[in-house]
């Protein structure tokens, strides 16, 4: 374990009786991309409020760099905050809004106009220096943010939501920027996010929460494909939740394959077919009125089609299935 | 009929005639007239219609007028400058340092008690607390720290400000608290996020984001305490004088053109200052 890692040991946030968090602990491995993952209401922005010093923590600490940063205003733990709908100061140019930190550390006009503008090349923002906040585009907005937030060279960049509020084709090349920038800068980006597309786009680790507490926290690959629990495996998609006689498993949309009602490990009726492009979805209820998804390439269904009320076999390899402990 | 409410001219015309008539009868037509009669021509005991500069000849010849005109900027200066200072507090410590919605709205209303009685009863309730044998005097005595009584603290431009902080404080207050509310609370963390302490915070990011509302502020206290007489008149015990008092005064000798032309002086005095301020800080968005 490096000296840069952020570690959180048992940190609690409490409001009044309820607990928004609920004594987790973790250890953001240095430098890399970490999603925190959750429905609303599950923790994960009080968490990174808390990490950013915005939020007081009710109990256990937050280790930075060596250091007990959980009682410290937030500016001087290292890390930055990106706030959801950017937090832009209206009153300040662009150019005056990525300097307002250096401002406020007394560094003069010059010198602090000269580095936010090497902060706005960094973000490719440089035409647009003069302008208002108001005249900027939501895509151009985040990066000012992100630009003002970078400018502090803190260690661990926070994002709260940083995508939620653009259009839907802005926010995959936004991603995109995003994971580069983190490569390029090699610090800790810590995204707070409720969708699980956008986090495995994006992160190397994923953090999925609920009620408090973590839920399962690994590399993106290992909670996509083998979710630990119940939550996990709907949360994150593309899974089947099958409760078998030797407990509930997991199994991929994509691992279960059909064939000759007889041959299958499961015999199910059809009940919907949707044709998605590149693959056929297919929903069969098998017996316990279970509904079962098969996410079956198109050619191999088109070869052997079937119609709702076919009667049919449904199998998966036994490696693809995941036992769940809750 | 239908023709006539069909043509989208007319119909555009209806719709404003009603404020538009409003407007001329009680605002306009009202001016104009002062406009008419400041050019009147008026003896001790007759006024004349006439067409002539007399009224502001002797206005503008007169000493009287430009000490009245000082006295009147004066006291909107001093009670502009305390009551900013007094409603930008009150303001910023409801908006930023009460939490829950409910007591915000409590303590404003608490802070709007006061406008259920009139000025002047408000006003006058100083007299006894103010007098020479009231009770400021009285307790400072008993405490010994003075011997004498105060004489400045009724019937004095002191007492004249004060009253005047004490009525239009809240005209302050309002403004600035709705500006203020409407304030993003995470601009806030992001200046504290970027290594802004308090001070810092008030005078980079609540201040030039609250300016809309101290202007709109400033209009009402200005225009108030430049249009005022009533509590010049009692507050001074009749000892200052600002332009409200020297028009009341002509209008009590019947001497309508002369005031008049006061009148109309103090309005383009008003005017003039509200274009000034308007120059320095946008309130569109506030309207």
């Amino acid at each position: 374990m490096s000296n840069q890692d952020l570690e959180l040991v048992s940190v609690t946030k409490r409001y009044g009786a309820t607990v928004a968090v609920d004594a987790i602990n973790y250890c953001f491995k240095s430098d890399s991309y970490t999603c925190l993952l959750g429905p609303s209401g599950c923790g994960k922005s009080s968490t990174l409020r808390m990490i950013a010093g915005h939020e007081s923590v009710s109990d256990g600490s937050i280790v930075l760099d060596g250091r007990d940063v959980s009682h410290l205003p937030p500016a001087q733990r290292g890390t930055a905050m990106m706030f959801q709908n950017y937090a832009l100061f209206p009153h300040l140019s662009v150019l005056d809004n990525v300097a307002f930190s250096l401002k406020m550390k007394g560094v003069d006009t010059a010198k602090r106009h000269a580095e936010a503008r090497e902060m706005l090349e960094l973000v490719d923002l440089t035409d647009l220096a003069a302008r208002l906040p108001d005249q900027l585009s939501g895509g151009q907005q985040q990066r000012v943010a992100l630009a003002r937030a970078l400018i502090t060279r803190p260690q661990v960049l926070l994002l709260d939501e940083p995508l939620s509020a653009l259009d839907p084709f802005l926010r995959i090349r936004m991603r995109g920027e995003l994971r580069k920038l983190q490569k390029e800068l090699g610090i800790s980006f810590i995204h707070v996010t409720h969708g699980q597309d956008e986090a495995l786009a994006l992160a190397d680790d994923i953090i999925v929460m609920n009620n408090a507490v973590i839920e399962q926290a690994g590399p993106a690959r290992d909670v996509f494909n083998a979710p630990q629990t119940q939550f996990v495996a709907q949360f994150m998609g593309g899974h089947n939740v099958v409760a078998l006689p030797d407990g509930h498993f997991a199994i991929r949309t994509d691992a279960v394959s059909i064939s000759a009602p007889t041959d299958g490990a499961v015999e199910g009726n059809v009940t919907a077919i949707e044709y998605q492009g590149t693959h056929v979805s297919l929903s069969a209820m098998i017996t316990g009125d279970q509904e079962i998804l098969a996410l079956i390439p198109d050619s191999t269904f088109f070869a052997n089609p079937h119609t709702p009320g076919d009667r049919i076999g449904l199998h998966w390899d036994s490696k693809d299935q995941h036992k769940l402990t809750a | 009929m239908k023709k006539l409410r069909g043509n989208p001219v007319i119909s555009s015309l209806l719709m404003v005639s009603p404020l538009a008539t409003v407007l001329l009868i009680f605002l306009v037509l009202p001016i104009a007239l002062i406009v008419i009669v400041s050019f009147w021509r008026a003896t001790e005991f007759s006024i004349i219609p006439a067409f002539e500069f007399d009224n502001y000849a002797f206005l503008f010849g007169s000493p009287v007028t430009y000490t009245v005109f000082f006295n009147t900027f004066k006291y909107a200066l001093i009670t502009w400058a305390c009551t900013l200072v007094i409603g930008f507090t009150v303001a910023y410590y409801l908006a930023f340092h009460i939490r829950t919605l409910t007591w915000q709205i409590a303590l404003f209303l608490l802070c709007t008690i006061p406008f259920w009685t009139s000025n002047i009863i408000r006003m006058i309730s100083w007299i006894p607390f103010l007098g020479r044998n009231g009770i400021a005097n009285s307790t400072l005595k008993s405490w010994g720290v003075i011997d004498e009584p105060i004489e400045w603290l009724l019937f004095s431009d002191f007492a004249v400000i004060l009253a005047f902080v004490h009525l239009y404080t809240l005209f302050m207050v309002v403004p600035i608290f709705n500006t203020m509310m409407r304030i993003d609370k995470s601009l806030i963390e992001a200046a504290r996020d970027a290594g802004a302490n308090g001070a810092q915070i008030l005078w980079n990011v609540i201040i030039p984001l609250t300016k809309p509302g101290i202007m709109i502020g400033t209009i009402f206290v200005v225009t108030l305490v430049m249009g005022d007489f009533i509590t010049v008149r009692f507050m001074s015990g009749s000892q200052s004088a600002n332009v409200g008092r020297l028009i009341s005064n002509d209008i009590a000798l019947l001497q309508y053109p002369s005031a008049s032309a006061t009148a109309i002086v103090l309005l383009l005095t008003v005017l003039i200052t509200i274009a000034i301020l308007l120059r320095f800080v946008d309130i569109r968005k506030e309207l």
